[in-house]
């Protein structure tokens, strides 16, 4: 970019020359015969432009970028200072599909902000046809010299004063604007830190909910209905059930084979079916379906009572007097509470089939002796403490799925996190129950 | 409102605004869905810069010819062309081409949820024209205001009100300063002012920009006071009964039974002319 300083005799000459692209600096003297001449086409505008006025004065310098070629040339405006005011000439065809005088737009709005201004015209000449690609740096230009306290007088085609009038016919709403600051790390984990109270409280809040709720089943006055705790039953169950059997027959096999790769070095393979059998017994038969049910239930209760807020179908409930919890949650929480111990005993037998088959086709033990073996290792301590842990994952999944469903917010992207999160909850809770009852169970040497 | 003065300005710049080809030419279209039919035999001619309401009782298929005329949907029967290029029957180009030049603000706005509405309306920007950031953000901001929405841009639309949500999306629809606007139920939900306030906008951009309109809508008072020409859709008889200027349909002799008790609110012709509620 360059200027070059015209002296006003040399601007005649020049007229013909100044279609360049590059910016230029001249004396205002020289531009007053290109404004001259105003065109009207169709919806274009024939308002004259304060930059005439400003040309006769003589004026200091100014800044044109590209000079306008008619109506139907490409956009461009003129920027001038006489004083205290700033003048804005536009013209040419104005379009968001063409290609507009960027560089110079961002020069007007920076020299609003420059001292000495005090107020600013904008006027058009040999305008062409115009869209809101104009109409946005005039409403920019306009904002900015308000937000600066200076004067703002718009010399503008009708139309384009009156859509204008239409822009700022209703005032931005005070305190309507949003701080963008982004916080730190050490400002983010104060703030989550500041949070969790109020969060700790929601979740327990809506324990209390549940609570409330089971003391309204057990006396009879509960709004739950039947046939809704039977689909969850269904949904959570027999739906359920082949997701359940594959994964923990291919589990049972996997862990025969990691357990075998050692044991059958000692010669002590015939051990791999009590591992198989304790550790699908006691607590990997309820892990793996813990983890599958979330993934597949969980969230779809996250997904289904979320979008139910989003339909305001949860505030119709309300409304009528029943308790979305009642409704919603409870048929939810009862079935998977119950489903989750019997799809635990099929996934065990499902596991322990999957080490008996790698004992009796890899380990050359006879069926027979892997059976012999499991009945002498396994204890049905193992299957019960399997069905404490599985019972717990089952509230924890259904708990989170129908928390976060209940607290979604009111939009699609709500119900995709409310969605992820149930299932990441879930997860995390079915890994701190699993630590907290192995603890317990150690403790009371179970 | 009553009609006055604005409808008679409405009027006469509709007339104006009709002359050249029709933006949009429907003829003998049939709609519905599967094998059930909602309408058939519908046809009209829309003008380039002018004000078009389809009308109708609830379930009459107004939504569902929209949706036609949008592109949205194949109607059972019929043509429809689009600034003089085939759209139904047509070629997926043909329709694209033609989707480009128009906007579309649905019943309940249809935001991006995981969007701000600055970024719902910059999104059409972003992806159809070359320009800056910081002028997409201008136009976006631009866009807001004209809707009434200035200082919201950063919020998220379920930060915001069903009305506001509604003129976030007319925002977006503009944001091409398409040629064609459909707009479906513009008015509902609105308060009286801001309905008002939209019918300004509706003019003035028709009026600066030479929008046409297609609109579905119930709105007496904005069919009397903004409308060129309107139609109307018997859910009874399944076909197109009435068209025309709304006050020239109140003021017809021979103005179908259905479309007269619907512009008259069922209170009757004269009760309407000689109350000035029209």
């Amino acid at each position: 970019m360059y200027f070059v300083s015209f002296p006003v005799t040399a601007g005649e000459k020049l007229r013909g020359k100044l279609s360049s692209a590059c910016p230029v600096l001249v004396n205002l003297g020289t531009l007053q015969g290109v404004f001259m001449t105003a065109h009207s086409t169709g919806r274009k505008d024939e308002a004259l432009s304060p930059q005439e006025q400003a040309a006769e004065s003589g004026a200091n310098a100014l800044q044109a970028n590209p000079l306008s070629k008619g109506p139907e040339g490409p956009a461009a405006l003129v920027l001038a200072q006489e004083g205290e005011v700033v003048r804005v000439t536009l013209s040419g065809a104005w379009s968001l599909e063409g290609t507009l005088p960027s560089q110079d737009m961002q020069r007007a709005l920076a020299l609003l902000g420059k001292k000495g201004v005090g107020r600013v015209e904008i006027g058009v000449r040999d305008l062409g046809a115009w869209d809101s690609s104009l109409l946005a740096f005039v409403v920019d230009m306009r904002f900015l010299a308000d937000k600066r306290g200076l004067g703002c007088d718009l010399f503008l085609p009708e139309a384009m004063q009156e859509l204008l009038r239409l822009a700022f016919a209703v005032k931005s709403r005070e305190g309507s604007g949003r701080d963008k600051k982004k916080l730190g790390f050490l400002e983010s984990l104060g703030a989550a830190a500041l949070a969790f109270p109020a969060r700790l409280s929601d979740v327990l809040e809506f324990v209390g909910d549940i609570a409330l709720a089971l003391a309204r089943l057990v006396r009879g006055k509960s709004a739950m209905r039947g046939k809704d705790f039977l689909a969850a039953l269904y949904e959570c169950s027999v739906s359920s059930l082949g997701i359940v059997a594959i994964t923990n027959l291919l589990f049972g096999l996997i862990l025969a084979f990691v357990g075998s790769v050692q044991l059958i070095s000692f010669g002590a393979q015939i051990y791999v079916a009590g591992l198989v059998g304790i550790g699908m017994l006691r607590v990997m038969g309820a892990v793996m379906v813990g983890v599958v049910m979330s993934g597949r239930v969980g969230a779809a209760y996250a997904a289904l009572i979320g979008t139910m807020q989003v339909n305001e179908e949860v505030d119709a409930l309300e409304t009528m007097g029943i308790p979305p919890v009642d409704f919603l949650v409870l048929p939810r929480l009862l079935a998977l509470t119950l489903m989750i111990p019997l799809l635990t005993v099929v996934a065990d037998l499902m596991g322990m089939v999957g080490g008996f088959l790698v004992g009796i086709s890899i380990l050359d033990l006879t069926p027979a002796q892997y059976i012999q073996s499991t009945i002498n290792m396994v204890n049905y301590r193992h299957g019960l403490v399997g069905l404490w842990y599985a019972t717990s994952f089952g509230m924890v999944i259904a708990f989170f799925g129908c928390y976060h469903g209940m607290r979604c917010s009111r939009s699609a992207q709500g119900v995709g996190r409310a969605t992820t999160t149930a299932v990441v909850h879930s997860l995390v809770g079915i890994i701190v129950t699993t630590a907290i009852i192995t603890i317990i169970c150690n403790v009371l040497n179970i | 409102m009553t009609g006055g003065s604005h409808a008679a300005q409405a009027g006469i710049q509709g007339q104006a605004a009709k002359s050249g080809q029709p933006v949009i030419v429907a003829h003998d279209l049939t709609v519905g869905y599967g094998s059930f039919v909602l309408m058939r035999e519908v046809n009209f001619e829309v003008g380039r810069g002018e004000i078009f309401f389809i009308m109708g009782g609830s379930g009459c298929g107004k939504s569902t010819l929209l949706r036609v005329l949008m592109g949205l949907k194949e109607p059972q029967q019929g043509s429809v062309t689009f600034l003089g290029r085939p759209f139904w029957p047509g070629s997926l180009a043909d329709r694209y081409v033609a989707r480009r030049r128009s906007g579309v603000l649905f019943q309940g706005g249809a935001l991006w949820s995981s969007m701000t509405l600055a970024e719902n309306v910059a999104l059409p920007l972003e992806q159809y024209t070359s320009l800056s950031p910081a002028e997409i953000r201008s136009q976006a901001r631009l866009k807001l205001a004209l809707t009434g929405l200035a200082g919201f841009e950063d919020y998220y639309p379920s930060e915001i009100s069903g009305g506001m949500r509604k003129r976030a999306g007319l925002a977006r629809a503009l944001a091409l300063d398409p040629a064609v606007l459909f707009l479906d139920e513009p008015s509902a939900g609105l308060d009286p002012v801001s309905s008002r306030l939209l019918d300004d906008l509706i003019l003035e951009l028709r009026k600066s920009l030479g929008t046409t309109f297609v609109i579905v809508s119930h709105e007496l008072a904005s069919i009397y006071a903004i409308a060129d020409t309107c139609i109307f859709l018997d859910a009874a008889t399944r076909l197109m009964t009435a068209r025309g200027n709304p006050h020239a349909l109140l003021e017809a002799p021979d103005t179908n039974e259905a479309a007269l008790r619907f512009l008259t609110r069922g209170e009757g012709r004269d009760k309407v002319l000689a109350q000035g509620m029209h």
